[in-house]
């Protein structure tokens, strides 16, 4: 599903990932863990190509990220194509980034209407269906500032799922929350998971990545240190640095 | 420390002697007397002429000064909204051209005096007599006398659109750098296109911080429609002005044209004051209730529950 080939980043001088290899099989949850400004956070990013990434090979699916390779060369991707793609993949901030101005419903029907061009009746049915799924079929009208973190997450990821992606990817989903509403928000993507979701979560929930997450990647400083099965990477780190972070985080 | 969870022990209410405020009183008698002197000079004063007030306020040409006025206030505010997103999307575009071009036209619009920009229209067949249609540099196929085309209207529709919209542009933009950058991340990655994720997701946030100034601007609008005697537009200050140039009532006149202005000004505030409430939709759990809303509430408060337990009424 995903394939990453020595991606780098850089954001002026700053090299923020040096050389990021790892692969994602369909169905596959992997979860990111790593220390903040690790890199993490901006690999999810690059992989939606809200980042651009300066040396490496990306690619979802099969197809670069960004780019078509023609004659050798690579070609810039149009604007349209690169929104055609981003429908395939769909992202769950931090900060949820809700549309403040719309209700729960409005939020999750935009896109499908105004990208996918569906019919308002329908997709404001599959959209009731989906806050449903996430348990708020009773806040239906809400706007976002009338509902707690853990509502706002879950229908953030209603919207994100609206779009019917292949992929979903999680940027610390339940790191903005406060410690008893984490407990819905990943309930909801344990279900996910479970339906065959191909996810990358990034987080530091380690008993989600432990239970949910089939591989565990830390990343340091832009390189991946370790990756394994979660529960061996927690039982038994095998590197300094992965030993340091995860006494730090239990 | 001890908690003591038990209730029922209230002690009793706190009944203070309220803080007195001398300086009120003082104050109170100053602006009193203040605004006794005023009023009797307005009322005494024959040379206000509240007659000639009274009789021109409904004349035909000044009601029809009045529309004139809103009618240029309207179209003009028009053109600079849609000027203003246009060259505040423009300058914000990755295009350097783009971003360049609506840079240089707020740079010379918002630079020169909107009086000078007026006169320029106004004089415009005489910088180019004819405007014509045609491939530029190449054939023409449609010529038209200059005059005949920027009348006293379209100059002054010219002179005040052209110059409202680089203002607007400035406000257009602020409003769209107000609005948090999750928000454009959001919606790029639900796959939306730069158009749409501007009208549908950032303009409607921007408008909460737009709003504001949209409403100054009209009614500085209205007021500015007055520099149209320069070209000639009857509006409502040269219709005045005509009149005084017949009668010599030079400031019952004036008197009579300040109290349009102040009408039509309190009109739009009251309007922008609905404008405002309509975008801040999901900003805050309750909106204030408004005006009529309050005295509605007040009354049935009054008729249902004279005094409630809490003392805050039927809220």
């Amino acid at each position: 599903m995903i394939r990453a080939e020595a991606v780098h980043k850089r954001y002026g001088l700053a090299e923020v990932l040096k050389g990021i290899t790892l692969e994602v099989a369909p169905r596959e949850v992997m979860c990111l863990l790593g220390p903040s400004g690790s890199g993490k956070s901006t690999f999810l990013r690059c992989i939606n190509h809200l980042e651009k990434i300066n040396s490496g090979r990306l690619y979802v699916d099969g197809s670069l990220v960004g780019y078509q390779e023609r004659g050798g060369r690579l070609h810039e991707l149009r604007e349209r194509e690169v929104c055609r793609r981003r429908t395939e993949i769909g992202m769950v901030f931090q900060r949820f980034n809700l549309f403040p101005h719309m209700t729960a419903l409005e939020n999750v029907v935009i896109a499908p209407v105004l990208v996918k061009k569906e019919a308002k009746t329908a997709a404001a049915t599959r959209a009731r269906a989906l806050l449903d799924r996430v348990g708020l079929s009773n806040k239906v009208d809400a706007y976002p500032n009338q509902l707690s973190g853990g509502q706002q997450q879950r229908v953030a990821i209603a919207r994100a799922l609206a779009m019917q992606p292949k992929l979903m990817l999680f940027d610390e989903p339940t790191s903005a929350l406060d410690p008893e509403l984490v407990g819905e928000v990943l309930d909801v993507m344990r279900a996910l998971a479970e339906e065959g979701m191909t996810m990358i979560v990034v987080t530091h929930e380690i008993g989600f990545a432990r239970e949910v997450g089939d591989t565990l990647v830390f990343i340091d400083e832009g390189v991946v240190v370790e990756a394994g099965v979660p529960r061996e990477v927690i039982a038994n780190p095998q590197h300094e640095r992965t030993k340091a972070f995860l006494s730090k985080v239990f | 420390m001890t908690i003591d969870s038990v209730e029922g022990h209230r002690p009793e209410e706190i009944r203070a002697v309220p803080l007195r405020h001398p300086g009120r009183w003082v104050a109170t008698a100053v602006l009193l007397v203040l605004a006794a002197m005023l009023v009797h000079d307005i009322v005494t004063n024959p040379r206000f002429g509240w007659g000639v007030v009274g009789n021109y306020f409904f004349a035909t040409p000044v009601v029809d000064g009045v529309e004139k006025t809103l009618e240029l206030t309207f179209v003009a505010m028009a053109i600079g909204v849609v000027l203003g997103v246009l060259f505040a999307v423009m300058r914000l575009s990755p295009n350097p051209i783009l971003s360049g071009a609506a840079w240089l036209y707020i740079w010379f619009f918002r630079g020169t005096p909107v009086y000078v920009q007026l006169l320029f229209w106004y004089v415009i067949a005489v910088l180019q007599p004819t405007i014509s249609i045609g491939i530029p540099f190449g054939p023409e196929f449609v010529h038209m006398s200059a005059n005949t085309i920027v009348t006293p209207f379209v100059a002054a529709l010219l002179g005040l659109g052209l110059n409202e919209g680089a203002y607007y542009a400035e406000i257009v933009r602020a409003g769209i750098l107000s609005v948090d950058h999750g928000q454009f991340e959001a919606a790029q990655s639900l796959g939306m296109r730069r158009a749409p994720l501007m009208r549908r997701v950032v303009l409607p946030q921007a408008m909460r911080v737009i709003v504001p100034p949209t409403g100054n601007e009209t009614i500085s609008m209205l007021k500015t429609t007055s520099l149209a005697v320069v070209v000639t537009y009857p509006e409502l200050l040269y219709q005045t002005e005509n009149i005084a140039a017949r009668t010599f009532e030079t400031i019952p006149l004036y008197i009579m044209a300040s109290f349009w202005y102040l009408l039509m000004t309190t009109v739009l505030t009251m309007g922008q004051y609905y404008v405002e409430r309509y975008y801040a939709r999901g900003t805050s759990y309750a909106l204030p209730p408004t005006p009529i809303q309050r005295i509605r509430r007040n009354l049935t408060t009054l008729r249902r529950v004279p005094l409630s337990p809490t003392g805050l009424g039927g809220l």
